[in-house]
C-alpha cells in the first residue's frame, strides 16, 4: 500500500515535469511559417520596434496575417515598402512620413572610461553587438551594431553615443542623376513630412 | 597568322589621338620630394603599414605588408622618410581621402639590398608568395594582384599577353613594348613555366607596328614560340572578355573568370613588372604613365608611385586653358577637376581636358529607342533597358536585363544620339546594387545573431522551468514521504532495494 503510494508520487513527478517540458516544447517551438520568414528576410533586422511591434519578425507575422500595412519599416527605408508589395502582389504604399532618403549608417559607441560594467546595454542589444562581462569595460562590435539605439536608454551612466560612419571610397555609390521628376518626388515627401 | 579570330559584337571606332604622346621615347620623371602612397593600390585588401613616421626608409623596401592573400604589399618609391601616416585624397569621383604613407624623399634614391630570384629551383608557390611581396599587380588599370592569377592548378590552355591598348589617348604599353621587349617576353617566358600554358599569345591591334616588330624581334631571338596575333583596332578590343573572346572564341560570363576557361591573361606592363621583380629584385616602384590632351608635350613618363598628378601633368607643360583632368582614357576614365592626388600602381594615362578638346555634352534628351547602343555594346547588352530601369531606380529589373555583365566601356554612351550619360546611370544603378546586398548581408547576419538570441533566452527559461519543476516535485515527494514515514518504517529497506529489482 505504502509502495504503492511511493510509486504514485514518483509517477506523479515524473508526469509533472513531462507536461512542464512538454508545455515548454509548443510554447517555445520556434514557427517556421514560410511566408513570414520571406517577409522577415525583407526587413532590416534593426529590432528597433519604429513600427510598432517588438521587432521585426513579430512586425513580418503581423503583415503576414494582413493585420499590418507594409510601409512602417523606417529603416528598411522606400526600398524595403517596394520588395514587400512585390513579394505579396500589394499595391506600393509610400512609407508613412520619411523625410530622409539617404540613409546613413550610424553605430553606437561606448566611450569606453565611463561604462562602468553594468551588462545593461549587452541585455538589451538585440543582435549581440556588445562585448563585456561584469564589472568590465564594454564594447560595441562596429562591424555587428545595427544602430537600432535600444541599449541608449539602459545605460544608467549615459556612456553610449551614436555616430554616423564616415563614408569611404568603398562605400561610396556614384550619385544619381538630378532630373525633375526626381526632384519633385523628393519636395513631394518633404511637404508631407512637414505636414 | 594564320589565326581565325573571333569579332567580338558592336564595338566603336573613336579618333584614336595616339600619335603626338607615342612619338618620344619614355622619359624618367624627376624625383619628388613628397610622395603619396595610398595603402589600398589594388583589388582585394590593403596592405597594412608596416613602418612607423620617422622612420628611414630605402627604396623598395616594404612599407606596407600584405596580410591576406588578394592583398599585394607596398613600397617606398624612393629612400627617405616617413614623414606621416593618415588620410589623403585620392584620384576618386568621390573626392575622399584614404589611409596612405607620405614619404619624404632625402633625394639619395639609395636602393635596400636586391637579389635576383633563382626561381626556376623555387615551388611555384614560393615564386608566387615572392611576387605578391613584390607588390605585382595588374597595370592595365584593373590592378589585381597577378600572383592569385597564377594557380597552378587552373590547367591553363592559352596564356594571352594583352598589348591591345585601344582607349585612345593611351600610348605606354606601345612604348613599353617598343622599348621593353625583351623583359616583356622573357617575363612572358616566367609566366608560362608558372601557369603551364600551352600557348602563349600576344594580342596587339594593329595601329601599332612598332611595337609589333619589336616583340616579333624578341620572340626569335629568346627561341620561344610566342604568337603575336595583330587585332584590328577597334574599341574595346583590349577589353578582358572581348579579348579572350577574340583570341580563343571563349565566353566567359561576368561571375566567371577566364581562368575557370582554360585562359588567363596579363598586360605588358605586368608581365614586365613580373620581370623586374624576379631577375633584378625590384618590387613595383614606378610605372610608365602617358600625359597627353592639352598640353605642349604629350609624353610617356615613368613616374614613381605616389609622385602628385599635377606635378606630373606640369612636366608636359599643361596650356592655360586646361580645366581639369581625365585620370585614365576618354571612354572609361575619370573626368577630375585638377588634382594633386597621388599617382598609383592603376594610374596609366593623364589627359589634360580643355573646353576645346573634350566640350562640355549636349543637355540629355529622351531616349529615341533608336537601338544604336545595342548594336555598339560590346557585351551584347541593351543599354537602353538598362537605362529605363536604373533611370526609374528598379534596379532588380536592371539587373535582370544583365546590368551585371557591362564592362562600363562606354560605346553605348559614346553613340547615344540623344547624349545620354548611360554609364554615369549604370554606374549609380551597380552601386545601389551593390549596397543594397552589403545591407542584405547585414540584415541576414543581425537576423542569425537575434535568432539565436531568442533561442538562448527561451532556452534559458526551458531550462529554469525545468529546474523548478524538478525542485516542485522533489519538494512534494519529500511532503508525501514524510506524510507516510510513520507507517513506512518497516518497508524501509525494501524500498531501498526497489531501484535494482527494477
Ligand atoms: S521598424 Fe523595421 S527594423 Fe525596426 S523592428 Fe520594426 S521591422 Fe525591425
Ligand atoms: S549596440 Fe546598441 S545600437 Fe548597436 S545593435 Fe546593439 S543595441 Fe542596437
Ligand atoms: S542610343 Fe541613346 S537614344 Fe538610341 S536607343 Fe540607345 S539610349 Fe536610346
Ligand atoms: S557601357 Fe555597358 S552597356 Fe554600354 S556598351 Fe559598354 S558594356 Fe554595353
Amino acid at each position: 500500500m505504502d509502495i504503492l503510494t511511493a510509486i504514485a508520487v514518483m509517477a506523479l513527478g515524473a508526469l509533472l515535469l513531462g507536461a512542464a517540458l512538454g508545455y515548454a516544447a509548443i510554447r517555445f517551438k520556434v514557427e517556421g511559417n514560410p511566408v513570414t520568414d520571406k517577409i522577415n528576410a525583407i526587413l532590416p533586422q534593426t529590432q528597433c520596434g519604429q513600427c510598432g511591434f517588438p521587432g521585426c519578425k513579430p512586425y513580418a507575422e503581423a503583415i503576414a496575417s494582413g493585420a499590418a500595412e507594409i510601409n512602417l519599416c523606417t529603416p528598411g527605408g522606400d526600398e524595403g515598402a517596394r520588395k514587400l508589395a512585390e513579394l505579396l502582389g500589394r499595391d506600393y504604399v509610400p512609407l508613412a512620413c520619411e523625410v530622409e532618403t539617404e540613409k546613413k549608417r550610424v553605430v553606437a559607441v561606448i566611450v569606453e572610461d565611463r561604462c562602468i560594467g553594468c551588462t545593461l546595454c549587452i541585455q538589451a542589444c538585440p543582435v549581440d553587438a556588445i562585448v563585456g562581462a561584469a564589472r568590465q569595460m564594454h564594447t560595441v562590435v562596429e562591424s555587428l551594431c545595427t544602430g537600432c539605439e535600444l541599449c541608449l536608454k539602459p545605460c544608467p551612466v549615459e556612456c553610449i553615443d551614436l555616430r554616423a560612419l564616415p563614408e569611404t571610397p568603398e562605400t561610396w555609390r556614384w550619385p544619381e542623376i538630378r532630373r525633375p521628376g526626381i526632384e519633385d518626388r523628393r519636395q513631394c515627401v518633404e511637404e508631407m513630412a512637414a505636414c | 597568322m594564320l589565326r581565325t579570330l573571333f569579332p567580338f559584337p558592336g564595338g566603336v571606332k573613336p579618333e584614336p589621338h595616339k600619335e603626338a604622346s607615342a612619338k618620344a621615347p619614355i622619359a624618367s620623371a624627376p624625383l619628388p620630394e613628397r610622395l603619396v602612397l595610398p595603402l589600398r593600390q589594388s583589388a582585394g585588401v590593403a596592405p597594412l603599414p608596416v613602418v612607423r613616421v620617422g622612420d628611414r626608409v630605402k627604396k623598395g623596401q616594404v612599407i606596407a605588408a600584405a596580410e591576406q592573400w588578394v592583398s599585394a604589399s607596398l613600397h617606398a618609391p624612393t629612400s627617405g622618410k616617413v614623414a606621416d601616416i593618415g588620410h589623403y585624397p585620392l584620384a576618386h569621383p568621390s573626392g575622399l581621402a584614404a589611409p596612405a604613407i607620405v614619404i619624404e624623399a632625402d633625394g639619395r634614391d639609395e636602393w635596400r639590398e636586391r637579389q635576383p630570384l633563382d626561381w626556376q629551383k623555387l615551388a611555384p608557390q614560393a615564386v608566387r608568395q615572392y611576387l605578391q611581396q613584390s607588390g605585382v599587380v595588374g597595370l592595365g588599370g584593373a590592378v589585381f594582384p597577378s600572383h592569385v592569377k597564377l594557380d597552378a592548378n587552373a590547367q591553363i590552355e592559352e596564356l594571352i599577353i594583352n598589348g591591345a591598348e585601344c582607349e585612345p589617348y593611351i600610348t605606354c604599353d606601345d612604348r613599353l613594348m617598343r622599348e621593353c621587349a625583351a623583359e616583356i617576353v622573357s617575363g612572358a617566358a616566367l609566366l608560362r613555366d608558372l601557369t603551364g600554358a600551352r600557348q602563349t599569345l600576344f594580342a596587339i591591334e594593329n595601329n601599332k607596328p612598332e611595337a609589333i616588330r619589336a616583340l616579333r624581334g624578341a620572340i626569335s631571338e629568346q627561341h620561344e614560340d610566342f604568337i603575336v596575333i595583330t587585332l584590328p583596332t577597334r574599341y574595346p578590343a583590349g577589353s578582358l572578355r572581348q579579348l579572350v573572346y577574340a583570341l580563343t572564341g571563349k565566353h566567359a560570363p561576368f561571375n566567371v573568370l577566364p581562368t575557370a576557361l582554360g585562359v588567363q591573361c596579363f598586360n605588358v606592363a605586368t608581365v614586365q613588372s613580373v620581370w623586374r621583380a624576379v631577375a633584378h629584385g625590384e618590387p613595383v616602384v614606378r610605372r610608365v604613365v602617358t600625359v597627353s590632351g592639352n598640353v605642349r608635350a604629350p609624353k610617356n613618363w615613368e613616374a614613381p608611385i605616389g609622385m602628385s598628378m599635377d606635378a606630373l601633368l606640369q612636366l608636359s607643360e599643361p596650356l592655360s586653358d586646361t580645366d581639369g583632368l581625365i585620370v585614365g582614357g576618354p571612354m572609361m576614365g575619370l573626368s577630375l577637376p585638377l588634382t594633386d592626388a597621388p599617382i598609383t600602381k592603376g594610374s596609366n594615362c593623364l589627359i589634360a581636358r580643355s573646353p576645346r578638346l573634350f566640350p562640355p555634352r549636349p543637355p540629355e534628351s529622351p531616349c529615341i529607342r533608336c537601338t544604336a547602343c545595342a548594336q555598339a555594346c560590346p557585351q551584347g547588352l541593351q543599354p537602353f533597358e538598362l537605362y529605363w530601369w536604373s533611370r526609374a531606380r528598379d534596379f532588380a529589373k536592371a539587373a535582370d536585363y544583365a546590368l551585371a555583365e557591362c564592362v562600363e566601356c562606354g560605346c553605348c554612351a559614346y553613340v547615344c544620339p540623344a547624349s545620354i550619360p548611360l554609364v554615369h546611370y549604370f554606374r549609380f544603378a551597380k552601386g545601389e546594387l551593390a549596397a543594397a546586398a552589403r545591407e542584405q548581408k547585414m540584415a541576414d547576419s543581425a537576423r542569425s545573431r537575434f535568432e539565436f538570441r531568442q533561442f538562448r533566452a527561451e532556452r534559458e527559461k526551458a531550462e529554469k522551468a525545468e529546474k523548478l519543476a524538478k525542485a516542485a516535485a522533489a519538494q512534494a515527494a519529500k511532503q508525501a514521504e514524510t506524510a507516510t514515514t510513520p507507517l513506512a518504517t518497516t518497508q524501509d529497506a525494501t524500498m531501498k532495494s526497489d531501484p535494482d529489482h527494477a
